[in-house]
């Protein structure tokens, strides 16, 4: 970690003239899974950055490639078959694309830990939940058996898992779905962590223990000013914890923006058709306002914009030109080309 | 587990009775006359006939003579042979080289095949995982009759790199060939096994977590992924120390070894009923025993299994 | 006995995924696509085949066999029986392309009139040992409770028994005494055996292939919609069970000439004048250090023809399986 910090010093703000300190940005970055039925281009420059002690959510359908951008920046993408064409993922200003696979390795769980959907498959079946936990402390910080199991049990316990000591030892499929992702949580901010990616942490969850899930979360994250990325599909999640949300789609940021502004003013069609298809209790009995069409085929993605074919507000241009992501206020960017119209509608 | 383990074992009683049963009726019973061919090209001398008639009430139903049999063997008398040497002595004498040579067998088979299995599951398609794939097809293919055979000749005559056959001393060095030839097809096995469960494993959920953990690849590999890849190749080493407890009528023919497999050929071709009813209720208890000790086994290796 | 025959018995290949977890390969893709190109498992399957070169081979091979064991006149003109002592033993030359053996016969002729016996042998003891335990596991899964453990149990019994050895006993038993038994007769004892002490892994596979299959949802419908366990079994469980049988099938073939061969070298199996390739690598092993090519021919056969079906089985089964694309 210090030689990290030690050569973000000596090279303030590397590589960008963007203001220094971002602790994660990803910029422009682009992969591509060569299958053989042929090259599915899922990330198409994503640009987003994340700072301590704020939580950026990252929405979008699945297949639109939210997930793979946080495998990108942990380093744990499948390759083949994807691969990374472009683009940068800085942390503490240093591209960690062209570190070295070690360095790389320190920064997991130190610097950037992430949690996964789900938990059942992401704990090793065949060793107990405290050994997992507690392995972190063993290998990477060098602590006894017993001294790390201590530390591993204090961190059970903060994640509210109760009687801590007596769950140390049994197996992840002795726990319950929300336990088991207490003590994901728990595994991933054992080495306290500076970003916690989250990947749709209460997806397999019950509607009642999402809201636990995502209460710890939050709590832990103002706790230890970390900086979070949120990825889900589910708009109710977002509201509650997030403060700024990027929307993508076809494997683009369509849409950035304070959760308030986007919530109160969609800049994008896309992210419109996605809030209204949120069913509402006023409207009871009237059909759900779904958003038309399918995502596009990654293979073959429709020149201009992605969302064109789908998008209700499509005009021939949409056609032909790829809408950048343009700043459209203050702290929010859109990449539509009529998101200025958008906004200032009422 | 301990209900279980008991339940296991009762279930292996009606198992047990059933193929010993089926043995005893096979050898003794279906013949007709039980002293046909059992003395050689002349008939059975009349005292031979008495004492066998009377020990094991061959003059009474099958089942008769099953229960008979089977008390003198629950308190362990094996029999005896025609000339009247101890069936007790032929096991005690030939059984150790047996299990001699299975374990040399066992420990190529589990360092070879678990080797290639390894590397190939972690590399696939280069050119090692073919070489391995087909190299194990030609193993899993050949009958071993004919892989002893080429190897001998290549290794024992025609390279005279070791000798053709095995002495009576069982030295170490001699079982090297035949434990090779005799591992071979479960070697092959296990190569293919492991590096199945290795390359499912590989993707899985657990192993991307441990290496999101910032752990370092070695021990990626070694604990978190090996762990959970070797519960099958243990199992299938399990399985298969039974099978080569069995004996191997093949292989020890080939090499000459006086293990439990030749003894019981011989015993078959020379019609001595009570010494193969005999080696054959030892092996099939062996097997029987190892098959449970193998499920235990299971067990004991992945947490998830439950014995109510 | 570690014979290759038990030894690929005794590991069951792992009962496939049921059907409908295909094709993942192209989960990852948007449904438009997959409309585009609708194909199933096996449409698949059939695409990953027709790539294969060993696939291609090892059928081209079967087809040899096949068509050697039916009509072997179209091979050879020798003769595969009889003999003259005075070419006892003369090397292959362009007159005999593999020589003649002790007894002075073709060895050409026999190792062509060979596969017959042992083809034949291999294929209806396959045959017998799919039907009977393919029955007795549908039974055992589709019935349960004590019909279950019944068979079970009895599976276990035949199960017990290693492979070789059971062989070698029921094959004395029955064979023994050295009686001039017809060539037939022979060849049923011999095929007995096999499915005596074969069936049992079929049963387990089917079985477990049965349970797998019958919780599935589209079987609890069908079953909700009034279907009889007759129509259950013939419609939908048998057709998703199929393919695993088959490609054990395809493999046991491999193994059960293996297997034929093996007890005709241990002299318990097929008995002269039956010709196999088995009996004439037997008759050749006292001879191995003077005449090797008695040896090499028919093994050589023998090793291709078993190769060729565990090959065919092998490629069917890897592209089936979606997991090991």
């Amino acid at each position: 970690m210090s030689d990290i910090l030690v050569s973000e010093q000596s090279a303030p703000g590397a590589g960008s003239g963007r203001p220094a300190g971002r602790l994660l940005e990803v910029e422009d970055l682009r992969v591509e899974f060569r299958t053989r039925d042929g090259v599915a281009k899922v990330i198409n420059g994503v640009t987003y950055h994340v700072d301590a002690g704020e939580t950026l959510a990252v929405l979008g359908e699945s297949g639109s490639g939210k997930s793979v951008t946080a495998q990108t920046i942990m380093g744990i993408l499948d390759t083949p078959p994807g691969f990374v064409t472009g683009g940068q993922v800085r942390f503490h200003g240093k591209d960690m694309l062209k570190m070295s696979g070690e360095e790389r390795r320190r920064i997991r769980g130190e610097g950037i830990a992430m949690i996964f959907q789900d938990s059942l498959s992401a704990l090793n079946p065949v060793f107990t939940v405290g050994f997992q936990v507690a392995e972190q402390f063993r290998i990477r910080r060098g602590l006894s058996r017993s001294d790390a199991k201590k530390r591993a049990i204090e961190m059970l316990d903060q994640v509210k898992i109760p009687n801590a000591k007596g769950r140390y030892s049994n197996y992840p499929h002795q726990f319950s779905g929300g336990m088991r992702q207490r003590a994901m949580i728990a595994m991933s901010l054992a080495l306290d962590p500076e970003v916690l990616i989250a990947d749709e942490p209460t997806t397999a969850l019950d509607v009642t223990v999402q809201a636990q899930i995502m209460d710890l979360l939050g709590e832990l994250q103002r706790e230890r000013q970390m900086g979070m990325i949120l990825i889900t599909h589910d708009l109710g999640v977002v509201a509650d914890v997030a403060d700024r949300i990027a929307v993508m789609y076809a494997g683009r940021i369509v849409e950035e923006a304070d959760v308030y502004e986007l919530y109160g003013k969609p800049g994008h069609p896309y992210t419109l058709g996605l809030l209204n298809s949120i069913p509402r209790m006023d409207e009871k009995g009237q059909e759900l306002r779904t958003i038309k069409g399918l995502p596009p085929n990654l293979m073959n993605i429709p020149p201009g914009c992605p969302f064109n074919p789908r998008c209700p507000m499509a005009q021939p241009v949409c056609r032909e030109k790829v809408p950048p992501l343009l700043q459209i206020g203050a702290s929010r960017a859109s990449a539509c080309h009529f998101a200025e119209e958008l906004v200032s509608r009422d | 587990m301990g209900r279980y383990l008991l339940r296991r074992l009762l279930q292996l009683v009606p198992v047990f009775i059933g193929t010993t049963f089926m043995i005893y009726w096979l050898v003794w019973s279906v013949p007709g006359d039980p002293f046909a061919g059992k003395c050689g090209e002349r008939r059975c001398p009349d005292t031979y006939i008495a004492f066998m008639t009377e020990k094991y009430q061959l003059d009474q139903p099958v089942w008769v003579q099953y229960a008979t049999y089977m008390k003198n063997l629950l308190q362990g008398d094996f029999g005896t042979k025609f000339s009247g040497q101890s069936i007790n002595d032929i096991i005690l004498t030939s059984y150790p080289n047996t299990l001699k040579l299975a374990l040399v067998a066992l420990g190529i088979e589990a360092v070879i095949g678990l080797g290639a299995g390894v590397l190939t599951g972690l590399r696939r398609n280069g050119f090692l995982d073919n070489l391995v794939l087909i190299s194990t097809l030609f193993l899993i293919a050949l009958p071993i009759f004919v892989i002893g055979f080429v190897t001998q000749w290549l290794f024992g005559v025609k390279w005279g790199i070791v000798t053709p056959t095995v002495s009576s001393e069982m030295r170490f060095s001699e079982l090297i060939l035949p434990g090779f030839v005799l591992g071979s097809v479960s070697m092959a096995y296990i190569a293919r096994v492991a590096r199945t469960s290795i390359a499912e494993n590989r993707r899985g959920d657990y192993v991307r977590t441990a290496i999101a953990k910032g752990l370092p690849m070695r021990r990626v590999v070694g604990v978190h992924l090996l762990r959970n890849s070797l519960i099958p190749v243990v199992t299938l080493l399990g399985t298969d120390l039974g099978a080569l407890m069995g004996g191997a009528i093949v292989t020890e023919g080939i090499f000459g070894i006086n293990g439990i497999g030749r003894q019981v050929y011989r015993a078959i071709l020379t019609k001595e009923s009570a010494t193969v009813v005999s080696i054959v209720v030892v092996l099939v208890l062996v097997y029987l025993l190892m098959n449970l000790l193998v499920d235990l086994l299971y067990a004991a290796l992945d947490p998830r299994i439950r014995y109510e | 006995m570690s014979d290759p025959s038990t030894a690929s018995i005794v590991s069951t290949p792992r009962i496939e995924e049921p059907a409908q977890t295909g094709a993942p390969a192209n989960a990852g893709l948007p449904e438009s696509d997959r409309r585009n190109k609708p194909r199933g498992l096996l449409g698949d399957a059939w695409r990953d085949l027709r790539r294969k070169p060993l696939f291609w081979i090892s059928a081209t091979f079967i087809l040899i066999f096949l068509v050697m064991a039916a009509f072997p006149q179209l091979f050879t003109s020798g003769d595969a029986v009889n003999g003259a002592l005075s070419r006892s033993r003369v090397e292959p030359s362009a007159d005999a392309w593999f020589g003649y053996d002790v007894q002075g016969r073709d060895v050409y002729a026999r190792v062509i009139y060979g596969a017959r016996a042992s083809i034949v042998v291999a294929v209806i003891s396959v045959i017998g040992t799919l039907l009977i335990g393919g029955t007795m596991g549908i039974i055992a899964g589709y019935r349960g409770g004590w019909v279950d453990a019944l068979l079970s149990r009895i599976a276990d019994v035949f199960f017990g028994l290693p492979f070789v050895l059971g062989a070698i006993v029921i094959l004395t038993t029955f064979n023994g005494s050295g009686t001039s038994n017809s060539e037939w007769k022979i060849m049923g004892l011999v095929i007995m055996s096999l499915v005596v002490l074969s069936w049992p892994v079929v049963m387990r596979l089917m079985r477990s292939s049965v349970l797998a299959t019958k919780e599935a949802d589209y079987i609890v419908a069908a079953r909700a919609l009034g279907a009889g366990t007759g129509r259950i079994v013939l419609k939908h469980l048998l057709p998703n069970c199929l393919a695993p049988l088959l490609v054990y099938g395809t493999i046991m073939v491999g193994s059960f000439i293996g297997a034929e061969a093996t007890l005709s070298f241990l002299g318990v199996g097929l008995k002269s004048p039956v010709v196999s390739w088995g009996i004439m690598i037997s008759e050749a092993q006292n001879y191995i250090r003077v005449s090797p090519f008695l040896l090499f021919f028919p093994a050589l056969f023998l090793v291709v023809a078993v190769l060729s079906f565990v090959m065919l089985g092998e490629a069917v089964r890897e592209a089936l399986d979606p997991k090991l694309r």
